[in-house]
């Protein structure tokens, strides 16, 4: 541990070094990426896009060093803010806060030392604390699945919807579903309860919804590892009359089933990848390099997925 | 600790009388809160319900509280000999992703995927109680309190299942997956399969706790560990067995639970360890250790499915306020069983 950091520290006195060579004209960036630990598959695709960004970025930019860290819980991360900013010295930061309010201090903190600071997905309490902020859409991640469940049920049927765990961008999301079944007052939201982006929870809550609904016509599982669990809980209460499961984010496993129509009740998705990690981290390091700023938010679109466009969301390698 | 409280012998006779009569009958009403309550609650969930006394919704709950349940029968040995366990949601998943790498790499590498999958099955409980000693070893031998020793490997086991799975989802082969399949889905003269291993697993757990020198043992472990010790027990041996059962039933709980999601992810089985101790403590066993029931136990494991069970099968209260109920019921339970202190 002390001969990593101090190796850290050493790398960092190296690249100081050569950014004060008069001979280079453009300034080095020493990136930091601050980023929650693998806990989950959507966070585990997080850390493999993340990783992928250093090793192409690093590969194409001789001026650019970056380095990851990933922390557990919000006080880790907060504490490894400290350390890139005061041992590795970073002069950019791309960090995926834990917690809203937790780490809008400590990223302020690393702003306040002269680093430019890009926020991902997760907006802080206090945005003067980032210079930009790079999201996805939650409020397409709603409102296409809605519009495309509508118009396969040609406006009239019942549905079920699973949700995340209660934060504001799950909120976002139902929200938006909500607004687009308003307008078809024949398509009837018969429930939406939470089973924790969890496969367990979502078969458990598919299966009472089968028991307690006796004709359900499109179930929005609002999350790709959801819907393994709900298609479980239908195949073995054996019904037949769910037309359309919707999942979300886009997971290769999903994107598979779509490209090759393994299923015709999963015909399509909404992109959320994980992939705007790497996004957040090309177009900082790359504005940096050029001493340029970002937008001050950048929302990276999701967009339907369906058979056509499939294969441009299948990345077999990635864990999500 | 109770036996402090006891008057220094004055009037044996009618002392041993009031002890031997009393508290029986008190207790043996305390015994019957967690019963008391799961029918409350099912009459209430019938009102609130019609679909929810059906067979079908019955066999779905009591399928789902198989994995709790078989582990909350380790767990009451363990809680029971005065120890506890919190890695066993970890050792689930770790287990769970365990094997399915295992019968995914031994299916085409055998020949056979049905010797393939028997193995794995064999595999999930030879883990659970290796898994299981290593517990029991570091207890005992290494002398570290149960309490960390578990906090310890509840991170290890997690962290590994992350590890192996790269931080997504390990998956059982298609082929493989379907030749599984009816260790969960299939039935047993209309009852599943997970139901009769836990009726199973909980019968043994019950002998073994009533009707064996060893369960006497734990429970004399449980109230009074010296005197256990003065009394010729083997303390370590016995403590380590409890930990090793304990890591048995994970092992059982996993193998059924496998087949059901043919998968394995970060998120499987967490927070596992709370709902067996819960389920264990609620079924009117004490949390100290000393004394337990196996059938409490089951009730307690079946009635916190109940519950999530009720709230999904109605709308009338706030999804946000789902997590409230179950606190409000479990709390008025263990109100219902409370014994002496």
């Amino acid at each position: 541990m002390t001969t990593f950091t101090r190796r850290l520290a050493l790398t960092a006195v190296a690249a100081a070094a050569f950014a004060s060579l008069p001979a280079l004209a453009a300034e080095k960036v020493n990136l930091g990426v601050s980023i929650p630990a693998a806990t989950h598959s959507f966070m585990g695709g997080i850390n493999y896009w993340a990783n992928q960004a250093k090793k192409d970025l690093e590969k194409e930019h001789k001026d650019l060093k970056i380095t990851i860290k990933t922390a557990a819980n919000a006080p880790e991360q907060a504490n490894q803010l400290q350390d890139l900013s005061t041992v590795t010295k970073i002069n950019a930061l791309v960090v995926f806060p834990f917690e809203s309010a937790a780490l809008t201090k400590p990223v302020a903190q690393v702003k306040a030392k002269g680093a430019y600071v890009t926020v991902v997905d997760r907006g802080l309490t206090d945005t003067s604390a980032q210079d930009a902020y790079v999201a996805g859409d939650n409020t397409a991640f709603g409102k296409i699945p809605a519009e495309y469940i509508v118009k396969q049920l040609n406006g009239k049927g019942n549905v079920v919807a699973l949700r995340g765990i209660a934060t504001t961008l799950d909120n976002e999301r139902m929200d938006a579903f909500n607004a687009v079944l308003k307008n078809s007052p024949d398509i009837k939201l018969l429930d939406a309860k939470y089973a924790n982006w969890n496969r367990d929870d979502a078969f458990k809550v598919t299966q009472d919804y089968l028991t307690r609904f006796k004709s359900i016509d499109a179930i929005w599982a609002a999350d790709d590892d959801m819907a393994v669990g709900v298609l479980k809980a239908i195949e073995q209460a054996k019904r037949d009359d769910i037309k359309i499961i919707f999942g979300g984010a886009g997971a290769k496993g999903m994107v598979k089933t779509i490209m090759d129509g393994k299923d015709k009740r999963i015909t399509a998705d909404v992109s959320y990848s994980p992939k705007f990690i790497y996004d957040a981290i090309k177009l900082t390091a790359e504005a940096r390099l050029k001493g340029e700023k970002l937008p001050a938010t950048t929302i990276i679109p999701s967009v339907l997925i369906t058979k056509e466009n499939a294969k441009d969301f299948y990345h077999p390698n990635s864990p999500f | 600790m109770p036996p402090e409280q006891q008057t220094p012998q004055p009037r044996p006779e009618a002392a041993a009388h009031r002890s031997e009569t009393a508290p029986r009958w008190t207790e043996r009403l305390h015994g019957l809160g967690p019963v008391i309550g799961l029918v409350l609650l099912c009459i209430a969930g019938t009102l609130l319900n019609g679909d929810f006394a059906t067979v079908d919704n019955a066999m779905n709950v009591l399928t789902r509280t198989a994995f709790i349940g078989i582990i909350a029968v380790g767990m009451c040995f363990v809680i029971i000999s005065g120890g506890i366990d919190l890695s066993v949601g970890s050792m689930a998943a770790l287990i769970a992703g365990s094997v399915i790498m295992f019968i995914n790499w031994a299916g085409p590498a055998s020949g056979s995927p049905l010797l393939a999958v028997v193995m794995g099955a064999v595999l999930a409980v030879v883990l659970g109680a290796v898994f299981g000693l290593a517990h029991g070893l570091l207890i005992t031998k290494g002398r570290i309190e149960p309490f960390i020793v578990t906090l310890g490997t509840l991170g290890i086991f997690r962290a590994y299942l992350t590890y192996f799975a790269d931080g997504g989802a390990l998956t059982l082969d298609n082929e493989l997956s379907d030749l599984y399949a009816p260790v969960y889905y299939a039935s047993l003269a209309g009852i599943p399969v997970p139901v009769w291993v836990f009726v199973i697993v909980a019968i043994v757990g019950g002998l073994i706790l009533n009707r064996t020198a060893y369960g006497r043992y734990v429970q004399a472990i449980g109230s009074n560990e010296q005197v256990a010790r003065y009394a010729a027990v083997d303390v370590d041996r016995v403590k380590i067995l409890t930990y090793v059962l304990l890591g048995v039933c994970v092992g059982i709980a996993t193998l059924l639970y496998v087949p059901r999601l043919g998968s394995a992810s970060p998120t499987t089985g967490l927070l596992w360890e709370l709902e067996a101790i819960a389920a264990v403590i609620v079924g009117g066993t004490a949390l100290k250790g000393g004394a337990g029931s196996i059938t409490g136990t089951v009730v307690g494991a079946v009635l916190l499915s109940v519950i999530s069970n009720i709230l999904n099968l109605t709308s009338i209260i706030s999804v946000y306020l789902n997590a409230a109920v179950q606190g409000f019921v479990i709390i008025i339970v263990a109100f219902l069983q409370r014994g002496r202190r």
